[in-house]
């Protein structure tokens, strides 16, 4: 009886104990978003901006699965070597073109707004970037991987129905096609982008 | 010269001409899938790219820069009357994808933004409670009626499109179009030639001053600016061929689980 007991209390306990991290994809959007709004408010250099940005990025944005899944096919022809150069490459990629587009901003006011459960793997949360007087109010969708309710992660960002994860992956298969498949030149084309 | 024009031609229309019994969504996904529609002239399209993007420099980009600086009520002023005039296509395509309660709703809206919206410039119809209008096309016509959408090219200084998104725009010279009708096919007493060009270089920097930000840093952040104006261009005709705000599933989950396989 007692054995039962202290079980039923355990297994209790340890349900609590793991839902204490577990948040709502929309709640992680919105506190994602408010952190960066955060940021790019504050009195801080470009430079400080972007490695705060970049941090964050770090934190939520499933980089190194945006990464294979951007590269394609090409993908499958790697050896280790090439993985772990690409895996690099990628993030310091991801990590410039992410906080240097962000940085662009100056306070973002985004409102998350709705969410759309697509299957146990995966939510689209719904925001809306509102307008200023020099553009127009902005839609976002966030993909958001949720297998590890503990861990969400994004893994896509669609704005005004145009996924960015998409547009990437066919801007890398144009660099490969356009150099007769060799991997090698997108290689050298990330690298480029990084160093400039 | 003529042979090669012949044979781009010839080429087009046989890949635009395969036209398929079902035209059902799924159908229409499958076939407007960016990653299905071949880039067939892509040594001229990026040729003419980099034109586009000469003039854009030169021309556009400068133009919107003031624009966009420009009172917001006379951008949302200039905004409404040019989606005003859209109806004027919107209607007969309404018609022609069969949306007959869209076509009503939308010639109210033309004519209540003509008469009480003054000319277009102040959109009564969306406080009258006319919401939701969406632009179409001859181009979005032919699509659901099965029509592919052949090769991509792009179009000197009207930059992205599609062999049959062209082609279709033909009909809007040939009587498709009441507006070109009214200025440029018959001048009237009323319009000229003029308010036709003026109102589509107008459109130009509408669009142009509406996405400055973003289409300066999309330049600035992109590996191949090409590829990438081609990709967002092909998702945007898909999904307003598709009549859909939804997300389209835009991410192969097959993908996805390879990788977390890896």
């Amino acid at each position: 009886m007692i054995i039962k007991k202290t079980f039923i209390i355990f297994f209790i306990s340890l349900i609590g104990f793991v839902n204490v991290n577990a948040i709502e994809p929309d709640v992680f959007v919105q506190s994602t978003v408010n952190r960066a709004s955060k940021i790019l408010s504050e009195d801080l250099s470009k430079k400080d901006k972007v490695n705060e940005l970049k941090k964050i990025a770090k934190e939520t944005v499933d980089i190194r699965g945006i990464g294979y899944y951007t590269l394609g096919p090409a993908r499958k022809g790697l050896n280790d070597n090439q993985k772990r150069e690409y895996e690099k490459l990628f993030e310091e990629y991801f990590l410039k073109s992410f906080s240097s587009r962000l940085a662009e901003y100056t306070n973002p006011e985004i409102d998350v707004f709705d969410k759309e459960v697509l299957n146990k793997n995966y939510t689209i949360v719904n925001s809306l970037l509102k307008g200023t007087k020099e553009r127009p109010e902005i839609k976002i969708d966030w993909r958001i991987y949720t297998k590890n309710m503990d861990n969400l992660l994004i893994r896509d960002l669609i704005i005004e129905g145009l996924s960015l994860a998409r547009t990437q992956k066919e801007e890398f298969a144009s660099i490969i096609n356009t150099n007769n498949g060799d991997i090698n030149s997108l290689f050298k084309t990330l690298k480029e982008f990084t160093e400039n | 010269m003529f042979k090669k024009i012949a044979a781009i031609l010839i080429t087009t229309l046989t890949l635009i001409s395969n036209v398929s019994a079902g035209s059902d969504g799924e159908l229409l996904l499958k076939k407007n899938n960016p990653t299905e529609i071949k880039d067939c002239f892509e040594n001229l399209n990026r040729a003419t790219f980099a034109f586009n993007q000469t003039l854009d420099g030169v021309i556009f980009r400068p133009v919107a820069s003031v624009y966009r600086k420009l009172p917001s009520p006379i951008k949302n002023g200039v905004s409404n009357s040019l989606d005003n005039l859209s109806n004027l296509v919107t209607i007969p395509n309404n018609l022609l994808q069969g949306e007959i309660g869209l076509a009503g709703l939308n010639t109210g809206r033309f004519l209540v933004n003509s008469t009480l919206g003054v000319l277009g410039l102040i959109d009564v119809a969306t406080y009258l409670g006319m919401e939701g209008y969406e632009k179409e096309d001859y181009g979005q016509s032919l699509a659901t009626l099965g029509f592919g959408p052949g090769c991509y090219i792009v179009l000197p200084v009207l930059g992205p499109s599609t062999a049959r998104d062209t082609v279709a725009s033909a009909a809007n010279f040939l009587g498709g179009d009441a507006w070109y009708n009214v200025t440029v096919r018959n001048e009237t007493q009323y319009f000229s030639d003029i308010d036709y060009y003026s109102s589509k270089i107008t459109g130009g920097v509408d669009f142009r001053a509406k996405n400055y930000d973003s289409i300066e840093n999309l330049e600035k952040n992109s590996l191949d600016f090409y590829a990438s104006v081609k990709s967002l261009y092909l998702q945007d005709r898909q999904q307003k061929i598709l009549n859909t705000k939804k997300i389209i599933d835009t991410q192969d989950d097959s993908d996805w689980e390879e990788i977390e396989s890896q």
